[in-house]
């Protein structure tokens, strides 16, 4: 603590004091050690492959990180004066038009934190049209196959929402939706390409239904890194989306965050985006609008996680237009390769050429190992889990996303990993139910932790 | 630079794997009518050393120096210890800890943020963080209309501005009905809370210290939110204060909302943030987001785990009790590294905040600024002048960001401004401002 010599301070009333604060004291060196050999329990991106499906957990480039902490952008307070902060405008003024010109979208909105914030804006967007041209509609269709957080975006708004079913391969069953499409619906969420990790074929005729009917289409971006630089959102017949930086665009996911999720939009839904938004002038000087009657107002604290839509401004400028669309030709590539290797071993529900995922299932997988199980044990083989029981219509779920950054040896070694475990469940499945055997901790007891909560510690 | 390492051999030996000639065949699924390849007009890739040299460029077009702003983001002294634990990439590459067997690290930091968050707002159990402040006042009174089954909320205007929007934002949407309490002398009196209370009010929003830097009377205002059975929530935008004012907890909140930025946390142009929601143990069926709680593994070891996930959108679906999915892992964890460092030395660091802004305060009104509101304050107060403007716009001459202008929010207080000072601004420092402001007038 500093000894400055200051004079007495302006007296605060004892009531309003405390008298002392209940925190650990413990040496600066055994913080550095509580926290590093923690850190040697945990499992990121840069300790192996990480194949999550949906999650999209691409290498995360150290410029990214070596740039976001300079002084001119990390200690950069948010409420300073325009002409002070001309450089972080433009940094979110030229992300937002890189992220048009690779979807098509109009406009984009850098406010969301995260993507199930840009979700939440998207829907709030949905209703301020409504209300606009007058129209009370109180649903909004999502597929069977859909990330939880879109139906709970719906109904934070009060719409309600209704599940379309999908066909046996994968797409939208058409006839289906026709029939729950009336002037009630004001919109439907799909993620493009799906969470079965393929391409809806019908993505032009369900937007043609729906906008038939006046209702809009929303696309949930967190596949986006299917097809960067393929194909165009816009050119799909959506009207708005979000997108995940901290997936398609390389930025950490920190542990569960921060990320960061940007909506998009065409032209008519503009005017309802959240405030502010950045505008450039014809001198080229930015300025942060508030004032925008139409718009559906506020939704964080200041303009969403910037230190995050830097890193990802990084990594488009790094990559340019070859590199954008390399990247996703090389996730659909590492993934479809995957997927050709591991079909011999494991069920595959629905036996298409996959985007940038694709979906396994515990189907057959002999003395009852289970997905779960499975899961466990790839941690002893040194890559973490891919996503499990998601999506929900495939039984034992198996999610893998290898992403366009991994190398065909470690692919290889990932192929070789699946199949020793398919093998471990014939010959010895007690060894595999009990995995991971190698790990921090051994299999954790969520049942206990669930039944009787202890969430915090008491000495 | 494209971080790929397949080459034109890989790719083509893959393909064969695959069954299919090119690339493209892969895409096959998209129909013709969207449109495969058409160009995308972004600028020239560039390589590290020039993208360094050009984000150095943008970044000098930011001013950074001598900041007297708080108001809702503030400037605190970043250990080195902080940066450098929270760089290790077992942490910062990791995603959401659903693995708990490989993501004990960050489960058992976040286990201690809940921890020490408890302890520092008086609270019983705290969750693993929201976006912001903003957003967590959002998600408080949403939780608290579910628990009352009442649905309107008095929210006082010395609450931030933006919060407040925000709010609003979201109340809209989810048909919640706010009434604004208004202030007198930069505070909130409990018998206006009385004008406004009726039972469809499920609870009562104050801030403290209120975004003008006053400390409220929380004791007085919980008083009032109870007898008209409504929850007390409590905005917290500097939790620095926490080292040396009362809890909300032990003044009598319900809910502990706010911002956790100050305790290790850069201010990044506004975010990342770190969203703090706390509350009593009744309100743990109703808590949004992530929770993470300890049990014992196969082996009856310690650890660490998501729970009560029963609650979240990944189940529960469109009856979850919020759509978060992640919280700001890092941030917590940058927070708890910070508040595990300063131990109970975070009271001497909350009192020299407190010393420095009284220095800053005094050293201003013998120049002819005049306090705006008497009531004990933190770090921050308000203070008038006939002619701001040309004040602070001779002062961002010489790189100063002198204190936040009131009449964007309070259009009676036009010629007011917020000002702040924090052990950034040395005695030295504000001797400085003071002798730049007296040439200038």
């Amino acid at each position: 603590m500093p000894g400055w010599d200051l004079p007495d301070s302006d007296p605060i009333p004892a009531a309003y004091c405390n008298t002392g604060v209940d925190l650990i004291d413990v040496s600066e060196v055994d913080v550095v050690r509580h926290y590093t050999n923690l850190s040697r329990t945990n499992f990121g991106v840069d300790s192996g492959m990480y194949p999550l499906g949906s999650c999209t957990m691409k290498y995360n480039p150290k410029v990214n990180e070596k740039y976001a902490t300079l002084g001119g952008f990390a200690d950069l307070h948010p409420l300073v004066d325009v002409s002070s902060c001309q450089g972080a405008l433009e940094v979110l003024y030229d992300l937002a038009s890189y992220l048009s010109a690779i979807t098509g979208m109009k406009r984009f909105s850098m406010m969301p934190a995260a993507g199930a914030h840009g979700e939440l804006t998207s829907v709030m967007i949905i209703q301020k049209y409504f209300q606009d041209i007058k129209e009370d509609r109180r649903i909004i269709l999502t597929p069977d196959s859909a990330h939880g957080t879109n139906p709970a975006s719906v109904a934070i708004c009060g719409f309600e929402v209704k599940e379309v079913p999908s066909t046996a391969d994968g797409d939208v069953d058409i006839e289906a939706l026709r029939n729950m499409v009336d002037g009630n619906v004001a919109a439907m969420m799909l993620t493009s390409p799906n969470t079965l990790g393929l391409f809806d074929r019908n993505v032009h005729l369900i937007a043609d239904i729906l906008h038939e009917n006046g209702s809009l289409f929303y696309c949930d971006g967190a596949n986006l890194n299917a097809v960067m630089g393929k194909a165009m959102v816009a050119d799909m017949g959506f009207d708005v989306m979000h997108i995940n930086l901290h997936k398609t665009f390389s930025t950490p996911h920190g542990g569960g965050g921060p990320g960061a999720g940007p909506i998009g939009v065409v032209e008519r839904l503009e005017k309802f985006l959240p405030v502010p938004v950045v505008e450039k002038r014809s001198d080229g000087s930015y300025y942060l609008d508030s004032e925008r009657p139409d718009s559906i107002g506020r939704v964080h604290s200041f303009y969403g996680n910037f230190l995050v839509c830097l890193k990802a401004y990084i990594y488009i400028r790094m990559l340019g237009a070859e590199g954008i669309r390399g990247a996703s030709e090389n996730a659909v590539l590492n993934a479809n390769y995957l997927l050709a290797r591991l079909k011999e071993v494991y069920s595959l529900p629905i036996n298409r050429l996959c985007m940038h995922e694709f979906v396994l299932s515990d189907d057959g997988v002999p003395n009852g190992v289970t997905t779960n199980d499975i899961a466990k044990r790839i941690l002893d083989y040194g890559f973490h889990a891919p996503t499990v029981y998601f999506p929900l219509l495939v039984h034992g779920a198996i999610m893998i996303e290898p992403t366009e950054t991994e190398s065909r040896d470690t692919l290889d070694r990932f192929v070789e990993a699946m199949k020793a475990i398919r093998l471990e469940a014939q010959s010895d499945p007690d060894m595999v139910k009990r995995a991971p055997h190698t790990t921090a901790v051994k299999r954790v007891d969520a049942v206990s932790a669930a039944r009787k909560p202890v969430l915090k510690w008491v000495p | 630079m494209d971080y790929i390492s397949n080459t034109p051999g890989d790719i083509e030996e893959m393909l064969k794997v695959i069954g299919v000639k090119s690339i493209d065949d892969l895409f096959a699924d998209i129909p013709a009518s969207v449109g495969l390849n058409k160009k995308t007009a972004l600028p020239a890739p560039l390589t590290e050393i020039e993208a360094g040299d050009l984000l150095t460029e943008i970044a000098g077009r930011n001013c950074v120096l001598k900041s007297f702003i708080g108001a809702g983001v503030y400037s605190h002294y970043i250990p080195a210890v902080v940066d450098h634990l929270a760089s290790r990439s077992e942490f910062y590459t990791a995603y959401t800890p659903y693995q708990p067997e490989v993501s004990q690290g960050t489960l058992t930091a976040i286990f201690e943020f809940q921890t020490l968050i408890c302890r520092l707002t008086g609270m019983d159990i705290t969750n693993a963080s929201m976006y912001d402040g903003a957003t967590s006042l959002a998600e408080a009174v949403f939780m608290a209309v579910r628990s009352g089954n009442r649905n309107a909320v008095i929210v006082s205007d010395t609450v931030h501005p933006h919060y407040r929007q925000v709010l609003d934002t979201y109340s809209r949407a989810g048909g919640i009905e706010v009434r604004t309490l208004k202030s007198k002398n930069g505070a909130v009196t409990a018998g206006d809370i009385d004008m406004l209370m009726d039972d469809a009010v499920s609870a009562v929003v104050v801030q403290n210290p209120n975004f003008f830097g006053c400390c409220e009377d929380l004791v007085e205002i919980a008083d009032a939110a109870h007898s008209g059975k409504a929850y007390l929530i409590t905005v917290v935008t500097e939790p620095m204060s926490l080292g040396i004012l009362k809890s909300p907890g032990e003044q009598g909140a319900d809910i502990v909302c706010g911002e956790g930025q100050s305790f290790g946390n850069p201010a990044g142009f506004g975010g990342p943030l770190l969203g703090i929601l706390a509350a009593k143990d009744s309100f743990l069926r109703k808590m949004p987001g992530r929770l993470v709680g300890k049990t014992t593994d196969a082996d009856g070891t310690e650890a660490y785990v998501l729970t009560l996930q029963t609650r979240e959108q990944h189940i529960r679906r469109d009856r979850a009790t919020s759509n978060i999915c992640t919280n700001q892992g890092l941030c917590a964890l940058r927070s708890v590294i910070y508040m595990t460092l300063l131990g109970n030395t975070l009271r001497e660091l909350a009192d020299l905040n407190h010393r420095l802004a009284s220095y800053l305060k005094r050293r201003l009104v013998e120049m002819g600024f005049t306090p705006v509101f008497e009531r004990p304050f933190f770090n921050e107060f308000v203070l008038s002048f006939d002619d701001v403007e040309r004040v602070r716009s001779a002062l961002r001459n010489d790189c100063y960001q002198f204190g936040v202008p009131l009449g964007r929010y309070y259009p009676e207080h036009e010629n007011s401004l917020l000002l702040c000072a924090t052990e950034m601004n040395s005695p030295a420092d504000i001797d400085r401002l003071v002798s730049v402001i007296e040439q200038t007038l």
